[in-house]
């Protein structure tokens, strides 16, 4: 499997680097119950000392230093003046191209995390059954919004 | 309050359905109950000594039932306003709906058999929002339901300002008195189309109860099972009934339960098709079917998003096919809209035209999916059952895991022959504006759609696809799915390139919904 997401007619954007950090965080996130549940184990289980701290640190490496860093580089953007393509998947490949002219409305979106971070979603909404949303995260805010205000400004010119 | 809706859309007052749907909303409820309380009887009936204790509670949930009913009714009013429709329900958590005119795509009625015997009618605002959260309005009477239909759709094509897409569409209303037909089924074709449905379903249920309850045959199934096992037994049952009666008794009971199977397609499809009619009117293809519930259908033509046109394997020597419009409307919660349900080529050709659709031209260049794609689910296919087989032949002792075991064989045998026939018959296309694909070997179908009104396309790898180099192609399409499978990646990259190219260069709000 190739590291970088396969060339299709034109190169990507990588993402913010912010959104790997952040998805290293979320990954500590989903640590935290494995973690308490190790020292519950520790304190009150019949294993023997440090046993339980060795798939802690398996997952550790694959989901906070690991996966991050593959979900990163296999995720891309292109924006062309008149499409949006988003490229994502570590193991499920999906490389997706939107249309401005079928977007119907768009959102900007920001969790908490994601604002510590100073990045944000875009999502576009199609009429679409398959692909309804495409969602685009990673971005910094000012560029997501910068993209929204160009996509609208394309919806808005087409449909005059 | 039926007392005649507002003239125009000034906002409009509140309006409360017909207060016969307290009671049709009652006998709704109740029919559902009915299983659950029989059960609850001869249930009760066996602990019990006196089962008319129960009758009390039967007496509480009936006026449970009217009273919920009743008050459903009260709290559901409507208003047709001056820029939507406004619906507010609900018993203990009230929902208000608001619909504006844009949004909707239709509006259509329905009647089951128990509103349509107090003349009611259910309008449904189909908004394409997937099917769950169609609003619907329960129940007003046919006159009025007609009447909110006419002004709805009045309201609607103003607030949508269409482009003149045929000047048909600019003319008013008029509804039937210039309707073209375009399709009917009489009732010698429903009877071809219901032998045609034979019901499976009817003929396991047939042979569950014959079993249960022995009255068709003339000996009982663990007899038969003993004939297996013991020579003795067989020749003490067929020298009750002589050979020949016992081998006419099984042939009589087959024939019996395909007799009853066979019915049960021809009256199942009666009841849904009954006087089917399909009329090209000025407001698009109206559809009218049904026995006992009688439904009335209209598809703005230019709403039609895809086609689908499937057959059966049996069906296609005949000719036999069914035609059905991919739209953003839903249709009593299927995606499609039966439009020519069994219909021959000949008579789906001017409805595929009338929607603006083509046939695929005999000369076009049809494309072939990869053939890893196929070999990798044949592989993947006869590992899934081919391993368990062995596992079965070889491991199990007894005689029950030879038999699964083949079963599982045939299976497997079965998956790679499937694979190899789908990779010679699974083809997709393009022509200048549509996407066609036809997929299946048992059940061929062909799907077309439109390439402007797609909306977004997505090549989608998983891992194995990845390593062998082939990928699905996933179009965005309105009210329905359309996926091309197994495609060489270079292919679905170019596929994907000339389509965006058309799609992207005509804007979506250009095209009327």
């Amino acid at each position: 499997m190739p590291d970088t997401p396969p060339k299709d007619d034109s190169a990507l954007t990588r993402l913010h680097p912010n959104y790997k950090t952040m998805t290293r965080v979320e990954g500590i996130f989903i640590l935290i119950p494995f973690l308490i549940g190790a020292f519950a184990l520790e304190a009150f289980g019949p294993l023997l000392a440090g046993v339980s701290a060795v798939p802690l640190i398996v997952l550790f490496l694959w989901l906070v230093l690991y996966l991050p860093m593959r979900r990163y580089q296999a995720r891309g953007y292109d924006m062309a003046s008149d499409r949006l393509r988003v490229v994502k998947g570590v193991l499920f490949h999906s490389d997706t191209v939107v249309p401005f002219s079928r977007v119907q409305h768009l959102d900007v979106e920001q969790g908490p995390l994601e604002r510590a971070f100073g990045i944000a979603r875009l999502i576009l909404h199609t009429a679409g059954s398959h692909n309804a949303s495409v969602s685009l995260p990673g971005l910094a805010h000012a560029d997501a919004v910068a993209m929204r205000e160009e996509i609208r400004q394309h919806v808005k010119r087409e449909a005059q | 309050m039926s007392d005649g809706l507002p003239d125009d859309g000034e906002g409009g007052a509140w309006l409360r359905t017909n207060p016969l749907s307290v009671l049709a909303r009652a006998i709704v409820q109740l029919r559902g109950m009915v299983f659950p309380l029989v059960a609850v009887l001869v249930g009760g009936s066996q602990i019990m000594d006196d089962a008319s204790m129960l009758l009390p509670i039967f007496g509480i949930i009936l006026a449970g039932t009217v009273i919920s009913a009743g008050y459903g009714w009260y709290v559901t009013r409507y208003r047709i306003g001056s820029g939507d429709v406004k619906l507010e329900t609900g018993l203990v958590s009230r929902a208000a709906r608001s619909v504006p005119f844009e949004r909707i795509q239709d509006v259509s009625l329905e009647q089951k058999l128990i509103p349509r015997l107090l003349g009611l009618v259910e309008v449904r605002f189909e908004t394409g929002a997937g099917g769950k959260d169609e609003m619907q309005l329960a129940y007003v009477s046919m006159a009025e339901g007609q009447a909110l239909r006419e002004t709805v759709r009045a309201l609607v094509d103003e607030a949508e300002a269409m482009p003149a897409d045929g000047a048909a569409l600019a003319e008013p209303q008029g509804d039937g008195t210039d309707a073209q037909p375009l399709f009917a089924m009489g009732p010698g074709r429903l009877v071809t189309f219901g032998l045609f449905e034979f019901s499976l379903v009817a003929f396991a249920l047939v042979i569950g109860l014959a079993q249960q309850l022995d009255f068709l045959l003339p000996f009982g199934w663990d007899e038969i099972e003993t004939w297996f096992e013991q020579p003795d037994a067989r020749a003490q049952t067929f020298r009750q009934f002589e050979w020949i009666t016992g081998i006419g008794g099984i042939i009589a009971s087959l024939a019996g339960v395909i007799a009853v199977g066979v019915a049960t397609g021809v009256v199942r499809t009666a009841l849904r098709d009954w006087d089917f009619r399909l009329e090209r009117t000025t407001k698009g293809f109206r559809r009218r079917r049904g026995l006992l519930t009688r439904t009335d259908v209209v598809m703005p033509a230019h709403r039609v998003q895809a086609l689908v046109i499937s057959t059966s394997f049996v069906r296609r020597r005949l000719g036999w096919h069914s035609l059905s419009f991919i739209s953003l409307a839903q249709d009593a919660g299927s995606a499609n809209h039966d439009v020519a349900p069994f219909a021959q080529m000949a008579e789906i050709a001017p409805i595929v035209a009338a929607a603006g659709f083509s046939l695929p031209d005999p000369a076009m260049a049809w494309r072939q999916p990869s053939a890893r794609y196929y070999s990798d689910r044949a592989l993947f296919l006869s590992a899934l059952y081919g391993i368990p087989a062995m596992a079965m032949i070889g491991l199990v002792e007894q005689s029950w895991g030879l038999w699964a075991g083949l079963a599982l064989a045939i299976l497997a045998i079965y998956a790679v022959i499937a694979q190899f026939w789908l990779w010679r018959v699974d083809r997709h296309g393009l022509d200048p504006a549509q996407v066609l694909s036809r997929q299946g070997w048992l059940v061929p179908r062909l799907q077309i759609a439109a390439r402007v009104k797609l909306h977004s396309v997505e090549i989608a790898q998983g891992p194995i696809a990845r390593l062998r180099g082939y990928a699905n192609l996933n179009f965005g399409l309105a009210g329905g799915t359309l996926a091309f499978r197994g495609l060489e990646l270079a292919d679905a990259r170019r596929l994907r390139a000339a389509v965006l190219d058309s799609i992207a260069s005509v804007d979506f709000a250009q095209i009327p919904r």
